[in-house]
């Protein structure tokens, strides 16, 4: 009836690269699933614990990557595993980002930059250039630095460095930066992860500019597969229909996009800036 | 029982002409659907507007994820997962409560379809409390889930007498219609539907999921949180369609058939069993279209057939 991938894949954990104090890659290899475009995610799960959505980070020949914060109970377990231990992998899930050409601006705000690596090696063929805005609260929460400037090799890329406190890069908020881009220069199209609000503020800018936009979202996952219902937001699954949700869907999403999320009840959880 | 023997709305070999001549309007409890099939409960129904928007695909009529007096947030994951022939979960009825849930069901009415409120409870009071919010909300009918094969409450559709106070209960105190929503973990299913309708069931929804689980063999370990879950899809519908069967030979109420509808002939081999009406739930996994798709194979079906309306052939495999 439906894919065999609905059955969590058990791998084994190859490589753990330590990304921030709060942040660890996991690597495992790719036999047995089917090859993750960049924006799909995995259902991961951890005997014992739980199951959540991580977005693929690191799309390999035979190797894949996830890059997990630790932000509670399921997190801490990824971040405790050790090389050689086993991790259930179900998916890939989603629809994964469109690539377009010409002039890209991508901001990554906080662990949303995992997502959105794989995607720049993926636009590095496409595009004419690419402009990063790396951004997070602090220096010792910034992640990717070094792996961004390595593949942003063209003359006409740019990685522009954001922190809240000024610890690293310009001084300010992501969404402001972003803003100003997209004010100053003309993109022709706009691809971003991180905090709701951050992206909400920037897809109404590139909506003032007519700048077409692509958001990975996050709601809350159960089945993964469009069944419970769990990740909706308007009449749109974020399983199924996104993560990646484009300008055209954005604009029938106003009332929830940076509004609110719901929690694992349904109850809806209003965001907070 | 007239109705066991007398097949007599049954016309055979008519020909109907045009297309668009074949009825598939049916009346289940004085609820009216414009085609038989309906979103199964759980699937979904966790929101308004995506109750809404399975209106627009196509379904006859939508019942809503199972609403509980207080938000529940289910289970720990994994809550699903796949087997041959379908899916075991075990969400354990997550759903954000229902004085929450009366706003979506306000969206989900704009869909113009019935909008059925699944109801569940941990007691009878809670069941009746739901139910008259529920209705306060202005939802048609009230499905009382009385048999979740890994919640509390599905013990309940495990025991006659405890089935017969639920619903009594609830039909003492609702003007609209109240299906009971049966489960086939149970050794004699007709003893529980006698229950229900005894009490004044106004339908019989048969059936919920079959108790079930999966171990994974490279780590040994039951996958679900919850160890056990229900098991859904195609590999029950031998079981639904017996059930259903079953029930149609005891009760005088509609039944709604449910349990591995994939395509349209699953719903004509329901009808026949001698449901009235269908609900789909995993079947939801092939998209939204499932509803128009079943709805046209009805209806050239029936033109083939040559029968004029769908409610002919409920039952019909009962005939003598
Ligand atoms: C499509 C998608 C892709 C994601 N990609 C990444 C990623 O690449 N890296 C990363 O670090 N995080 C990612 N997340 C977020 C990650 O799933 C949560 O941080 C994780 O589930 C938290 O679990 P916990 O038990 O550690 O925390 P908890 O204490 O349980 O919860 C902390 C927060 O995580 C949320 N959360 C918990 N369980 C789920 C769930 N099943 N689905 C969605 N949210 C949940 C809670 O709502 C809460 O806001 C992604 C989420 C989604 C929906
Ligand atoms: C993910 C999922 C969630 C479900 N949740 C509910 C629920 O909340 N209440 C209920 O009465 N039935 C629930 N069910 C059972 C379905 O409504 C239906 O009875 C069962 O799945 C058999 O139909 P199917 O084979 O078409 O899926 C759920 C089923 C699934 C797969
Ligand atoms: S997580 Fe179940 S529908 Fe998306």
């Amino acid at each position: 009836m439906v894919t065999s991938m609905n059955y969590p894949r058990i791998v084994e954990v190859k490589e753990i690269v330590e990304e921030a104090y709060d942040v660890k890659s996991i690597f495992f290899s790719q036999r047995g699933l089917k090859k993750p475009k960049a924006g799909q995610f995995f259902m991961i799960w951890i005997p014992g614990i739980d199951e959540v959505p991580m977005s693929v980070s690191f799309i390999g020949e035979n190797e894949l990557g996830i890059t997990v914060k630790k932000v509670g109970e399921a997190t801490a377990a990824l971040h405790s595993l050790s090389v050689g231990d086993k991790i259930g992998v179900r998916g890939p899930f989603g629809n994964g980002f469109t690539l377009s050409d010409g002039d890209v601006l991508i901001v990554g705000g906080g662990i949303g930059i995992a997502p959105l690596y794989p995607l720049i090696m993926d636009l590095l063929n496409t595009t004419d250039s690419i402009t990063v805005v790396l951004a997070a609260k602090n220096n010792k929460m910034l992640i990717f630095l070094d792996k961004i400037s390595n593949i942003l090799r063209r003359e006409c890329d740019s990685l522009v460095v954001v922190t809240d406190d000024g610890s690293a890069g310009l001084r300010g908020l992501a969404s402001d930066i972003a803003a100003k881009l997209i004010e100053e220069k003309s993109y022709d199209h706009i691809y971003m992860c991180g905090p709701e609000i951050m992206m909400r503020k920037i897809f109404d800018k590139a909506e003032e500019k007519g700048v077409e936009v692509q958001a990975c979202l996050e709601r809350y996952m159960k089945c993964g597969i469009g069944l419970c219902g769990s990740c909706c937001i308007g009449e749109y699954l974020v399983c199924k229909d996104g993560p990646v949700f484009n300008s055209e869907i954005l604009r029938k999403l106003k009332d929830e996009f940076g509004v609110f999320k719901r929690d694992s009840s349904g109850l809806p959880i209003e965001f907070s800036s | 029982m007239n109705k066991i023997y007398g097949i007599y709305k049954f016309k055979r070999g008519k020909d109907v002409g045009e297309f668009g001549m074949v009825s598939l309007a049916v009346d289940i409890a004085g609820v009216r659907l414009r085609n038989p099939t309906m979103l199964a409960s759980g699937i979904l129904g966790i929101s308004g507007k995506l109750l809404r928007k399975v209106a627009k695909a196509g379904a006859g009529a939508v019942v809503t994820k199972s609403v509980s007096l207080r938000p529940k947030p289910g289970y720990l994951n994994p809550t699903i997962i796949e087997v041959d022939c379908g899916f075991i979960n075990a969400m354990g009825l997550p759903n954000p409560g229902v004085d929450y849930f009366m706003k979506e069901v306000v969206i989900a009415k704009e869909g113009n379809v019935p909008v059925i409120a699944s109801v569940v409870g941990e007691r009878v009071e809670e069941f009746v409390e739901v139910a008259l919010k529920l209705e306060a909300a202005g939802v048609d009918a009230l499905e009382l889930n009385v048999s979740c094969p890994h919640a509390g409450a599905g013990l309940i559709g495990q025991n006659a007498e405890l089935t017969y106070e639920v619903v009594e209960a609830v039909k003492q105190k609702v003007k609209i219609p109240v299906f009971v929503k049966l489960t086939p973990n149970v050794t004699d299913i007709t003893e529980i539907a006698r229950a229900a309708t005894d009490a004044g069931a106004d339908a019989i929804t048969a059936i919920n999921t079959v108790k079930a689980m999966c171990i994974d063999i490279e780590t040994g370990r039951p996958i679900l949180s919850n160890v056990f879950g229900g098991l859904s899809g195609p590999a029950i519908k031998p079981i639904a369609i017996r059930c259903v069967y079953e029930i149609y030979r005891v009760v005088d109420v509609p039944i709604v058939g449910v349990g591995g509808i994939c395509k349209w002939q699953d719903v004509v081999e329901f009808l026949m069993a001698g449901a009235s009406a269908v609900q789909i739930g995993s079947g939801v996994i092939k998209g939204l279209s499932i509803f128009s798709e079943i709805t046209e194979g009805l209806k050239c079906f029936l033109e083939k057939k040559g029968y004029e309306d769908i409610n002919c052939i409920v039952g019909l495999a009962h005939r003598v």
